[in-house]
């Protein structure tokens, strides 16, 4: 009889991941083109739209661009406490709280020119996200709440925060009624690339830079300070870290806060550069994508800003397809699920190698560091 | 070192695919429709599924698409926000002549793209902004919820009527004011309760909503939401129900009393028959009412009396000439207040614009 022997690799696969990852996307390709035939749909042809819609002209890698945006700077925030196995599911809510934090002060102080206006607007957003996280690292620490089930709790009061402010005080008189705020003067709003660059560049906004700089303060702090490291060694789990004398209160606290602050500034950005104004709309679901995305990029920035643009991507590339082939939504979400599905499972091989033996077939030696993957018996 | 080159590298590239593809400025314009077709585009923010409101605006859609020339395409389930702006550029992109973006979140991104866009037609569906290639337009569903209205103040027994109400907006408060409006013109000892979902389609907790409506008491249920979930509510108690968007009685055959339902067709074929006669203008504000058609009831279950359906289609019939004094003062607050004046007839704008309720509705607008 063959078995299935599942191995863990003794080093990484280096470019070869690459490899695994365009197997994966050629798998799921394959079924979404499969499912499209069964549907009645032209197969090929219908990846060819979803591809050109994500990619085939300028527009669209720059509406992609523009919606990943958020998603890069969530997805930061939540890999931050996700280095350290804190497991910070209140992107959703401090994202919120950041559209709140900039509201509040874009508001209060409408005559301002940008160059005032904006940062005070981003330093709002990121204090009013930050504190939002706290409140999870604090309950942990103190009362050891566990932070999955407090941080997620936090998003639904996190919008409801939102919506009671955008329903009652905040709502523009002028609006009929209907749940918005005020527009925010032209300081409040954060302008679009193209007209100051003289390019055609769409709905791109300034907003863009807040990737870079979050994405390099990120892999600096990680790879470079003390803190970051410590940071990493407090991953190996609470009881190490106090053992080591690493200051895990502090850094929870960190991660939580900065993590928090990072949601908070893109939700203030989302709703200054692409709404120019609070609505509930602005709450789009971009905190939980950043934990799909933290998670597939291995909490790594490059990988993440890569994975945010890619997932932006195919949310743009399915919405052509919707388009052009009139394919209902749910096939649309279906195709997505079914992509990222395939991807995540790819990442098994990144770390697992699978190969059939015979029983009788001598076991090669295993190398040193490699073990057998949680769940699955080796054949001997 | 190697690794820092690689970044760069890849950055460097991808910075310049993107540079080279901007130069060139995508094609704004629409393309040149072949030999007179005229394309049109939907906007849906939930599924069409089989009973809900854009499932209403899909059969208007249906019925322009059997117009000779006319080709119709939609996308359903869009987020109000951003994303409905890229699906409405993309609309325009791709050669639409005539969008119907139909619900409220889809205003503020249908006026940004006709700004860009200025030679497609847009239609903007229960907002209140209009623009030179932009009109607004919705229908005077509160004329079928005055009936509706009459309908439930004439079966009931407890007077306790339920409502479960979406979001405390204006079209939805309207839409409980003429309700109870009408319940209290026939009954004046009925009262409307109102819950809150907070939702356009969530079937478990509008059914749940509806439970509790039940629980003190209310013996007719109606809705504001897309779900057949408090109907199934009222059908499992006993009770009555009354449906919104469509005709829901398949739902609760031995419950249902009637509909308020949606009828866009004759509104739309007017719309595609301006814009091919060249007079279609931009800038209007169009709300119709049951006179063209295009709010209407559903058929009356067979558990309601005649003199009822006789009461209810001789107010009908007033509407259908056009005589609406719906919202004719006097009408009182909930703290019993006037509001509207004795005789005076409340103006669009302030309809447009309601926040509050009527007396005899039990509930908070929060």
């Amino acid at each position: 009889m063959i078995r299935l022997v599942v191995r863990k690799r003794a080093k990484s696969l280096g470019w070869g991941a690459l490899v695994v990852y365009l197997c994966a996307l050629a798998l799921a390709l394959f079924i979404c083109g499969v499912l499209l035939r069964l549907s009645g749909r032209p197969g090929l042809g219908g990846l060819a739209i979803l591809f050109q819609g994500a990619f085939g002209q300028s527009y669209s890698l720059l509406d992609d661009l523009v919606k990943a945006i958020p998603i890069f700077l969530c997805s930061l925030g939540v890999a931050l406490s996700f280095r350290m196995q804190i497991w910070n599911i209140g992107a959703e809510g401090q994202f919120a709280l950041g559209a709140v934090g900039a509201t509040f002060v874009a508001l209060s102080l409408p005559g301002l020119p940008w160059p005032v206006l904006l940062p005070l607007m981003f330093l709002a957003a990121m204090l009013a996200g930050g504190l939002w996280g706290l409140i999870p690292a604090a309950l942990r620490l103190r009362l050891g709440v566990n932070e999955i089930i407090s941080s997620l709790m936090l998003n639904y009061v996190g919008i409801l925060v939102l919506d009671y402010l955008v329903f009652g005080v905040w709502k523009d008189p002028a609006s009929f009624g209907f749940p918005m705020t005020a527009e925010f003067g032209p300081g409040g709003q954060i302008a679009r690339m193209g007209p100051t660059l003289g390019l055609n560049l769409g709905k791109l906004h300034w907003g863009l830079l807040a990737c870079p700089l979050a994405g390099v303060a990120y892999g600096v702090f990680l790879s470079r300070t003390r803190l970051g490291f410590e940071l990493a060694a407090c991953g190996e789990g609470e009881r190490v870290a106090r053992y080591a004398q690493l200051p895990y209160g502090f850094l929870v606290l960190l991660v939580l806060g900065a993590g928090g602050a990072l949601a908070g500034l893109a939700g203030s950005i989302e709703c200054s550069a692409t709404l120019g104004r609070l609505q509930p709309t602005v709450m789009v679901g971009y905190g939980y994508t950043a934990i799909v995305v933290a998670w597939l990029a291995r909490l790594k920035p490059w990988p993440i800003a890569f994975t945010s643009f890619l997932l932006a991507s195919l949310r743009v590339g399915v919405e052509v397809l919707e388009l052009k082939l009139q394919i209902p939504a749910a096939f649309g979400q279906i195709m997505e699920g079914g992509i990222l599905l395939c991807v995540i499972a790819g990442q098994f091989f990144l770390d697992y190698t699978v190969s059939l033996r015979r029983p009788e077939a001598p076991v090669a030696p295993v190398a040193s560091g490699a073990s057998c993957a949680p769940g699955v018996k080796e054949a001997a | 070192m190697k690794h820092w080159l690689r970044t760069i590298g890849l950055a460097a590239l991808a910075a310049g695919l993107l540079l080279t593809g901007c130069q060139k400025a995508p094609e704004k314009k629409a393309d040149d429709a072949k030999n007179g077709e005229l394309k049109v585009g939907f906007v849906y923010t939930s599924p069409v599924g089989d009973a809900g409101y854009s499932w209403a605006q899909d059969q208007g859609r249906k019925a322009i698409e059997k117009l000779p020339g006319v080709k119709t395409e939609f996308v359903e389930s869009v987020k109000e926000g951003a994303d409905a702006e890229r699906v409405i550029e993309n609309m325009a992109r791709s050669g639409d002549q005539l969008i119907f973006a139909t619900s409220f979140g889809f205003m503020d991104p249908t006026i940004k793209v006709a700004k860009d866009y200025p030679n497609v037609k847009f239609m903007h569906c229960s907002g209140f902004k209009s623009a030179e290639n932009v009109d607004n337009y919705f229908g005077r569903m509160y004329q079928a919820r005055y009936l509706t209205g009459m309908v439930a103040g004439l079966m009931t027994k407890s007077n306790i009527i339920g409502y479960v109400a979406a979001f405390p907006i204006p079209e939805v408060i309207r839409g409980v004011n003429a309700f109870t409006l009408g319940a209290r013109s026939v009954n004046p000892k009925a009262q409307v309760r109102v819950v809150w979902t907070k939702t356009w389609f969530d079937p478990a907790l509008e059914k749940d909503a509806a439970i509790s409506l039940l629980d003190v008491g209310a013996d007719v249920i109606t809705q504001h939401q897309d779900s057949a979930g408090p109907m199934e509510a009222a059908a499992q108690r006993g009770k009555y129900c009354i449906g919104y968007n469509s005709d829901m009685s398949k739902y609760a055959p031995k419950s249902h009393l009637t509909a308020a339902v949606w009828n866009w067709a004759p509104m739309y074929e007017a719309i595609v028959k301006e814009v091919r006669a060249g007079s279609w203008k931009g800038g209007r504000a169009l709300w119709w009412g049951m006179d063209k058609g295009v709010v209407d009831i559903a058929p009356f279950g067979p558990m309601v009396p005649k003199a009822v359906q006789d009461k209810v289609n001789a107010q009908k019939a007033l509407f259908q000439k056009g005589e609406d004094k719906v919202f004719v003062g006097p009408i009182k607050d909930q703290a019993g207040q006037v509001k509207i004046p004795d005789g005076v007839k409340a103006e669009d704008k302030d309809l447009l614009g309601m926040t509050w309720f009527v007396e005899g509705v039990v509930g908070s607008i929060q």
